[in-house]
């Protein structure tokens, strides 16, 4: 790859001082510095010398790796099938327009409404239902930090008192919120479901899985209801909701194993997204045993309960199916990526190749007439 | 310093003196309580003040206030930025690691302090009226102490008593000065004739003498006895602190200043701080940093600003309202975050920097002073860091100035040559006896050791065994004067300099001085006369002149100078030989009486001592200071007496002559204060000539045929630069006529010889002598000439009179002093002259040649003789015999701004209008890429020490300058230590260039301390130069690979990390600014908090150590075969203005890599924000270490170590980091996250992919600028592959030619450019021969003489080329007889 030059300095002839006086003067030399390598800073070395010449073989080399891994990659992500809509309701011809007017945090009264949609193809294996937001900067600095780990450990006295972080949604009408927070306070209230349209006209419900979205070490570790002997209600006896849930925390679900702060929604949520523009694993729609695809293709309904309000911030909501892959979801970019810096470096590897040529012959020559 | 108290009022003066310092007695008062004791405390602490003045001290460190400053902003609860106590770790670790550091040096100088101040003294205790042991602590001033052999002086001590018949106390003061020879201290004149022990109870005076000061070389106050009679005290009077009684059993003083009061406390300074150029670059730079940080913040502020603005009230969920629940405006919430960002993007201006620098530099000195190559074996000395913080300086030289005695010649002086009364003497079989030496030298190792057992050499005449040296056998002589077999003698000469080394001059070499047989017969004749005579009872006036002359002169050899005898077996102890001892009779009537005949001719012998004449008491005894006349009275007395002639003639000394006595004479060894005095000492003992006793009265000489002569000393008038020259008055024991012998430079003495009213044969001498001198100097040998005076009675005692007065006044006693000198030192008589030589150092012309390849300008400024300084500067290659030589010699303003002009003029249109191809003129080329207007031609300047004044004048400085710089080399002579500082503070301020100063001298100490770098030789002349320098080299070939080789690396090593520094850290703080597009500038960061402040002190810390150590650019071997790659750090190439700046463009760069990759690759994607951020840190780090990788340019095992291991250390701490606590560090909260990171295929792709772009344009640079412009260091490396060396050196001449920046100076080294190097084609196998070809310059060879009209007596300055066939060493007659046609002007304008 480079041109290699090991020097053996350390052998190197040093002249080897055997004292006319023998041992006194060898005694006297006490000033004498150590003849090792280290010292003499002459350990062995590898110089690689950066010229047109030696430098060649690594760009041909990067671009024969990259250009195949940029393929494999491309193609794995052309193979994965994603299908998005926009729900948020913004053009007046969309179903959802009429909810999304006039909508605020407290309002009671759900307001729904469906969105047709059609799959071209049939999407096979486990799909993820996500659901998107746009310009929803969960990413804000004070955001982010507006939370209590401790409470949502199931710290007790996390509990009855939240962190200072949280402030100043910690307390509600003197009572101690749980959870606390800007960022649960925030917490995405839609509920999306998805029809599929028989062939024959039925309306057949696609079955959500609304386990398994959240990681592991969430559930299991990070989130923790408190006192999980007791009964939610009673362990959440003293708190009060975050003023912007319809529902106290204890009442997310009916199943208890995926109520309270561990319910899997509400851990989904309180991973904060990188950036302004997310998605969210919302349900899986499991694979089938048989050899049906788990979505047909074929025309299916979005029904949504829209609860959650983005025209302040002129956000977009939008439900996203998506099956993956070992490499995640749907993202061509990787791909192109490797293929294009493949291709520069097999490109730049010429440009150098004639450099070499025509420029790196003097130094040749110059050997050569030795 | 706690003296600053009310001064008692001087009796006679009777007004208040605040100069001084009164001491009295504690024996009669309470003790001096106002004045410090003798306790030190060296420490900076105590217990309680080490935090707050620790903290305080390293708060001076502005970068620390900034750091504590950004700490504490995150404790203001608005900013919420990070975890408050996180913020502050760094700092405080930072902190913590100096304040131990402080802590531990503080402790140790405590443990050795206390150690001092309880080391044990005898102190007199009024009460118990004996010595009583206490700790040196316990010591005030006034306390009397008692010192024994061999003990160190507690204090100041002004010697009051001594054990020493002769009153003297030895002392080494190696600890001082480090200057090994013995010096002798006197008691007190008062005290000096007490016959019984001196008694502290009856010791009643008061001494007054200045204030504490530091200057170890002066000391001055007086001595008030109760009689109110005042005695002058002086610097032999003092024993200094720390110095070590020696050869004196016990010796009494009274505590004069203690403590920190002493000279010696005074003197110590600790070390030095410098600040290198490329950190004062350095530092501009960071300068920069704090301007990109504040626009970044600003950015961010505006934009969050306008991102707030844009919402209008309407609150969105994520803008969280403030803790109290208050809306923020978008103006203060903006104004919050020009803070927050503050803190987030500090890494910017890294904490580390300043602690990394300081370590890799002192891993640099480290390594410096582990090179073998820097360790000198017969010195048993290696090169010594005095300085930590300026090694890369030493990569940025551009102009040394050296001394030359001593630096570039060994300063060990070898007697070559003497005239007497205008013969020459010339001392061929020495001179061959010295080339043995040469050759013997440079046949190195091949000499086998045989020891000094074996007859040691030949010898001419079988008259008396001939002076040896130390334990050496006396061996007879043969005759044989030809064969001048030396077997072994360079193994000898180096196990005698070994055994030497700590007794300075007297290396074999030096002290063997074989005789000029044509002398030694006429100091034979010389002996047998006098015998005569003496037999004969006839007076030694009818000894014939040239005879008498000849004594004198070896009388004067021997004796005018201050060369302290010991004997070899005991070294340290003096040499007790007073013929008789009599009565110590110290005072000036002692010294008429001494006058009167009958005194002289009672048969005491003249070799009663006088000693320095000041006033003394008269009377003796214990008591004896009570009652004693005046000074004038005396005087008065002697004038009555003078009329009284003296007339006698060998009535002194008795034959005594005995051959044992001899020997044990010739055993004796000489220590003198410098080299060319014990030159001359042993050479006038190969005449058998010898010193054998010095007492501070009387000098003991051994005459031929005449045996043990003592000379009365009278007076030394000792040497100093501005009279240079020295004198002693003696009373002459064979004539008894007073007589003044000096010895000084030529230049001096000749104008004090007396030529009216002298017979034709003294001028013929006077002639002939300064023809004889002319040759030497050419020779570059250093000459001296020898001038005797006999003064009668009434000249004699006029001066003294004036002498006397002057020795007794306070104030202004220097000059007074001077004027005395001056006024005896007239009417000399010319006796002969010396030519001493002085060697060049092994590889003197070598190191030069080298360093002026490798574009530095040298300059040697000496304060030696103009003729003697040119031959050394030819003999060392400072000037090359075809370059053109411009001497001035200008004696008055206007001539010298004339001679400036012309000789600038001169150079322009010689140089600059030529059409010659060589010189390419400077509007081209030069100003293009260099800031230097004026090229340096092939000229020498040659300037002596009076033109020097005046062209150091404001007016014409810069002419000087313009002139100077053009020249290839200067050379200064007769230059004071004051115009070396001078010349090089000129140099330093106008040019702004880099300076080095070399010297070895008390004398160059100005010098190296205002140069950027001080090298200090450790030679032989004391320590001065090294205490006062950064570096101290045992000799000057190793300046060579001192900056061609660790000065090159430690630059380029530290400019690379510096920009490495900055590059790094503007690429990691660039991550987080790219994300604040994204998260609506509100100052979040997507790297986890403890990450981000770990990252620079920790992850990516040690490679860039490691590198920024150990990293070689070139090889060693190549540094030193291609000088000419200095010129890359004297042109700053490693750090230019630039180099910061695109290094930030590539920071920049990486970082939208390294951020927009991962962005792209995680768009709308379910990634969460620190899941995101920690792929984020990852491909950071890595690019960043690959960076380094390529920037690296060798690779050690300690670099892959050292890169691995950051790379581990960081997966292994983000996985501990991980998977413990998953409720702490809010809000990152990164409980598995790198866990689940390393199972995704994704973050492999991502560290694969990153990097790679990250780092693509920049090692295709490298890959272009190694194949089209090879760098000379590139080039450099690649030549250690290459089997032959000059093919490789053709291309870089070709390089050369190419690269500006390179060839703007080149013209410097010829070899390159003015004779373009040529391969025979076809030949294949011929090594390049680069031939010089006859430049232009040569082949206009008619010499140019501009010649100014001798307006203000200026001597023309001649421009004279020398034509190609000659030799500059073709003849000396040549040279001599041009020189005897221009007469005997005084400087001469040197022909080449």
């Amino acid at each position: 790859m480079m041109a290699s030059v090991y020097n053996a300095k350390d052998e190197d002839g040093h002249i080897s001082v055997s004292g006319p006086s023998g041992g006194s003067a060898a005694a006297m030399r006490g000033k004498r510095p150590e003849n090792t390598a280290f010292k003499q800073q002459r350990l062995p070395a590898w110089q690689p010398i950066l010229t047109a010449g030696t430098v060649l073989p690594a760009f041909f080399i990067i671009g024969l790796i990259f250009i195949p891994i940029g393929i494999g990659l491309y193609v794995t992500s052309n193979n994965i099938k994603e299908f998005e809509i926009d729900y948020t309701g913004v053009d007046m011809s969309s179903p959802c327009f009429n909810c999304s007017q006039n909508l605020s945090w407290n309002s009671s009264r759900p307001c729904t409404c469906s969105i047709p949609f059609h799959l071209d193809q049939p999407y096979e294996n486990n799909v993820f239902m996500y659901y998107g937001l746009s310009n929803f900067y969960q990413n804000h600095r004070r955001y982010v930090k507006s939370r209590d780990d401790s409470q949502l450990n199931g710290d007790l006295d996390a509990l009855t008192k939240p962190s200072k972080e949280c402030e100043p949604y910690a307390y509600h009408e003197n009572k101690p919120i749980a959870p606390c927070g800007a960022i649960a306070n925030s917490m995405f209230n839609d509920t999306l479901e998805i029809f599929y349209h028989d062939p024959n006209g039925t309306r057949v419900p696609v079955p959500l899985t609304s386990t398994g979205i959240a990681w592991w070490a969430d559930k299991h570790v990070k989130f923790r209801n408190p006192s999980e002997n007791l009964n939610l209600t009673a362990a959440f006896q003293g708190t009060t909701k975050p003023v912007n849930w319809r529902r106290p925390v204890y009442e997310m679900d009916s199943d208890p194993h995926n109520n309270g702060f561990i319910n899997e929604d509400f851990i989904v949520w309180m991973r904060t997204a990188a950036l302004p523009t997310f998605r969210k694993l919302y349900r899986i729609i499991s694979k089938k045993d048989n050899m049906v695809p788990t979505l047909q293709r074929g025309n299916y309904t979005l029904e949504v309960v829209y609860n959650y309000p983005v025209r302040s911030f002129d956000g977009r909501k939008r439900m996203i199916l998506s099956t993956i892959s070992w490499m995640g979801g749907k993202n061509p970019f990787l791909g192109i990526a490797y293929i294009t810096v493949g291709s520069v470096c097999f490109f730049l590897g010429v440009v150098l190749l004639i450099i070499h040529h025509k420029y790196g012959n003097r130094n040749n020559s110059a050997n050569n007439s030795n | 310093m706690a003296a600053e108290v009310p001064r008692k009022k001087k009796k006679r003066k009777g007004r208040e003196n605040k100069k001084t310092r009164t001491v009295l007695p504690n024996t009669l008062s309470e003790p001096n309580q106002r004045y410090a004791n003798n306790q030190i405390k060296t420490t900076k602490y105590t217990l309680l003040s080490f935090l707050p003045k620790n903290l305080f001290e390293q708060f001076h460190r502005f970068a620390n206030v900034y750091f504590v400053f950004i700490a504490l902003l995150n404790f203001v609860p608005a900013l919420n930025a990070f975890q408050p106590e996180l913020a502050l770790a760094p700092v405080l670790f930072i902190l913590s690691v100096t304040a131990i550091k402080d802590l531990w040096e503080d402790f140790r100088r405590h443990r050795s302090d206390t150690e001092i101040n309880h080391l044990d003294c005898l102190v007199y205790c009024r009460e118990h009226r004996r010595y009583v042991e206490r700790f040196w602590k316990e010591v005030l001033v006034g306390d009397f102490i008692r010192l024994r052999c061999n003990e160190v002086v507690p204090a100041d001590v002004l010697l009051l008593s001594s054990s020493d018949p002769d009153r003297l106390c030895h002392i080494e003061t190696a600890t001082l000065d480090g200057e090994t020879n013995l010096k002798q201290r006197q008691v007190v004149r008062s005290f000096y004739d007490l016959d019984c022990d001196f008694d502290p109870l009856k010791y009643n005076s008061v001494i007054e003498c200045e204030k504490p000061n530091n200057d170890l070389n002066r000391f001055r106050g007086y001595i008030i006895h109760s009689n109110s009679r005042r005695d002058a005290l002086y610097k032999v009077n003092l024993l200094l602190r720390g110095c070590t009684v020696r050869n004196t059993e016990e010796a009494v003083g009274i505590v004069i200043y203690a403590g920190h009061e002493t000279k010696a406390m005074l003197n110590n300074n600790g070390p030095r701080y410098k600040r290198s150029k490329l950190e004062r670059q350095m530092n501009l730079d960071v300068f920069w940093c704090v301007v990109i940080l504040l626009v970044m913040c600003v950015f961010a502020a505006v934009g969050h600003g306008l991102w707030m603005f844009q919402y209008r009230g309407q609150r969105p969920v994520f803008e969280v309202l403030s803790p109290d629940g208050s809306d923020l405006s978008p103006i203060t919430s903006s104004l919050y975050l020009f803070l927050t960002m503050i803190i987030v993007f500090q890494v910017l201006i890294p904490i580390s920097l300043y602690v990394s620098l300081e370590i890799v530099k002192v891993c640099q000195v480290f390594f410096i002073h582990q090179d073998m190559d820097l360790y000198d074996e017969d010195l048993d000395s290696r090169l010594q860091c005095r300085a930590l913080n300026i090694t890369e300086d030493l990569g940025q030289m551009q102009f040394i100035f050296s001394d030359k005695t001593g630096t570039l010649t060994e300063n060990k002086m070898v007697f070559r040559r003497c005239t007497v009364a205008g013969v020459e003497y010339s001392h061929d079989a020495n001179a061959r006896r010295l080339a043995m030496y040469q050759e013997i030298d440079s046949e190195e190792e091949e000499c086998t050791s045989r020891g000094g057992t074996l007859p040691r050499r030949d010898s001419i005449g079988s008259h008396h065994s001939a002076p040896m040296h130390h334990s050496a056998p006396v061996v007879l002589r043969s005759h044989s004067t030809k064969s001048h077999r030396r077997t072994g003698s360079r193994a000898e000469a180096k196990r005698a300099s070994i055994l030497s080394k700590h007794t300075a001059f007297s290396s074999p070499m030096e002290k063997d001085v074989t005789p000029d047989p044509q002398l030694l017969e006429k100091v034979n004749d010389c002996g047998a006369q006098l015998d005569f005579l003496r037999l004969h009872g006839r007076p030694w006036s009818q000894l014939p002149s040239d005879l008498a002359d000849i004594m004198d002169f070896f009388i004067a050899l021997t004796i005018c100078n201050t060369v302290v005898v010991s004997s070899p077996d005991q070294p340290r102890h003096k040499v007790r030989l007073r013929l008789e001892l009599k009565s110590p009779v110290k005072t000036i009537e002692d010294f008429i009486k001494r006058f009167t005949p009958s005194r002289l001719t009672s048969g005491s012998n003249s070799s009663s001592s006088s000693s320095l004449a000041t006033n003394r008491s008269s009377a003796r005894g214990c008591s004896s200071i009570l009652s004693s006349p005046s000074a004038e009275s005396t005087l008065t007395k002697l004038e009555e007496e003078q009329q009284q002639s003296l007339n006698h003639a060998f009535s002194s000394t008795p034959p005594s002559y005995d051959r044992k006595l001899w020997q044990e004479g010739a055993k004796l060894r000489y220590e003198a204060e410098s080299p060319d005095e014990a030159a001359l000492v042993y050479a006038a003992r190969a005449y058998k000539c010898s010193l054998v006793g010095r007492l501070p009265d009387q000098v003991t000489v051994e005459l031929p045929q005449l045996g043990k002569l003592s000379f009365e000393l009278l007076h030394t008038l000792g040497f100093d630069s501005t009279r240079k020259r020295m004198s002693v008055v003696v009373r002459h024991p064979l004539t008894d006529e007073i007589t003044v012998y000096t010895k000084g430079a030529d230049s001096v003495i000749m104008d004090l010889i007396r030529t009216e009213d002298t017979g034709k044969r003294r001028k013929k001498i006077l002639f002939r002598t300064q023809n004889f001198l002319n040759l030497y100097a050419a020779d570059g040998l250093r000459t001296l000439c020898i001038a005797k005076k006999t003064l009668n009675k009434e000249e004699y005692t006029y001066w003294l009179q004036r002498h006397l007065e002057a020795e007794t006044s306070i104030q202004g006693r220097e000059e007074l002093l001077f004027e005395s000198a001056l006024r005896l030192e007239t009417n000399l008589q010319l006796l002969g002259a010396t030519g001493i030589e002085d060697r060049l150092q092994d590889g003197v012309p070598e190191t030069i040649a080298c360093l002026r390849q490798a574009g530095l300008q040298i300059w040697v400024l000496t304060g030696d003789k103009q003729e003697t300084a040119v031959n050394i500067a030819y003999a060392c290659k400072l000037l090359e015999p075809e370059e053109e030589i411009l001497t001035l010699n200008a004696n008055s303003q206007e001539s010298c701004a004339l001679l400036l002009e012309e000789s600038l003029h001169y150079i322009q249109t010689k140089f600059l209008s030529s059409s010659s191809p060589f010189f390419q003129p400077p509007s081209s080329s030069s100003s293009s890429c260099h800031s230097l207007p004026f090229m340096v031609h092939r000229l020498g300047l040659v300037i002596d020490g009076r033109t020097l004044a005046y062209a150091l004048d404001r007016s014409l400085e810069d002419t000087f300058l313009a002139v100077a710089r053009s020249c290839r080399s200067v050379l200064c002579c007769r230059s004071t230590p004051l115009q070396k500082s001078m010349v090089v503070k000129l140099v330093r301020n106008k040019l702004k260039v880099m300076t080095l100063a070399i010297g070895d001298g008390a004398n160059d100490v100005s010098m190296i301390q205002v140069a950027d770098v001080g090298v200090g030789i450790s030679g032989q002349e004391g320590m001065q130069a090294v205490m006062a320098s950064d570096f101290a080299l045992p000799r000057f070939r190793y300046l060579q690979k001192l900056l061609l080789v660790h000065g090159h690396w430690c630059y380029s090593r530290l400019a690379n990390m510096i920009l490495y520094f900055f590059y790094k850290n503007a690429m990691f703080v660039a991550l987080i600014f790219w994300y604040q597009f994204y998260c609506g500038f509100s100052g979040s960061a997507m790297i986890d908090q403890w990450y981000l402040i770990f990252f620079n002190l920790m992850f990516s810390a040690f490679p860039q150590l490691v590198t920024g150590t150990l990293d070689k650019d070139v090889s060693s071997e190549t540094l030193q075969r291609l000088p000419q790659l200095y010129r890359s750090g004297q042109n700053s190439e490693g750090y230019k203005p630039y180099m910061f700046w695109m290094n930030m463009l590539d920071a920049f760069y990486q970082s939208l890599v390294c951020f927009f990759i991962p962005y792209f690759a995680y768009a709308d994607s379910d990634v969460d924000l620190f899941t995101w951020g920690t792929p984020i840190t990852t491909l950071a780090l890595l690019t960043i270490l690959l960076h380094l990788g390529v920037e690296t340019k060798t690779w050690t095992w300690m670099n892959w170590f050292s890169i691995i291991f950051s790379i581990f250390l960081f997966f292994s701490v983000a996985l501990c980091y991980s998977a413990t606590c998953p409720t702490c560090s809010s809000p990152s909260n990164p409980y598995w996250t790198m866990h689940r990171l390393l199972s995704e295929p994704l973050f492999y792709l991502l560290c694969l992919i990153t990097p790679v772009v990250a780092l693509l344009p920049r090692y295709f640079y490298r890959a272009c600028q190694g194949a089209l412009f090879a760098s000379p260091a590139g080039l450099g490396a690649e030549l250690k592959t290459g089997p032959v060396f000059e093919p490789h050196f053709l291309s870089l001449s070709e390089l050369v030619k190419k690269d500006c920046k390179m060839s703007s100076d080149f013209s410097k080294a010829p070899a390159n450019q003015d004779t373009a190097p040529q391969v025979k084609e076809g030949t294949g196998r011929t090594p390049l021969v680069v031939t010089p070809a006859s430049t232009p310059l040569q082949v206009q060879t008619a010499g140019v003489q501009v010649t100014l009209p001798p307006a203000g007596g200026s001597q023309p300055v001649k421009y004279s080329r020398k034509s190609e066939e000659a030799e500059p060493w073709q003849s000396d007659h040549a040279a001599a007889n041009e020189k005897q046609q221009l007469g005997a002007q005084a400087s001469l304008p040197i022909t080449v």
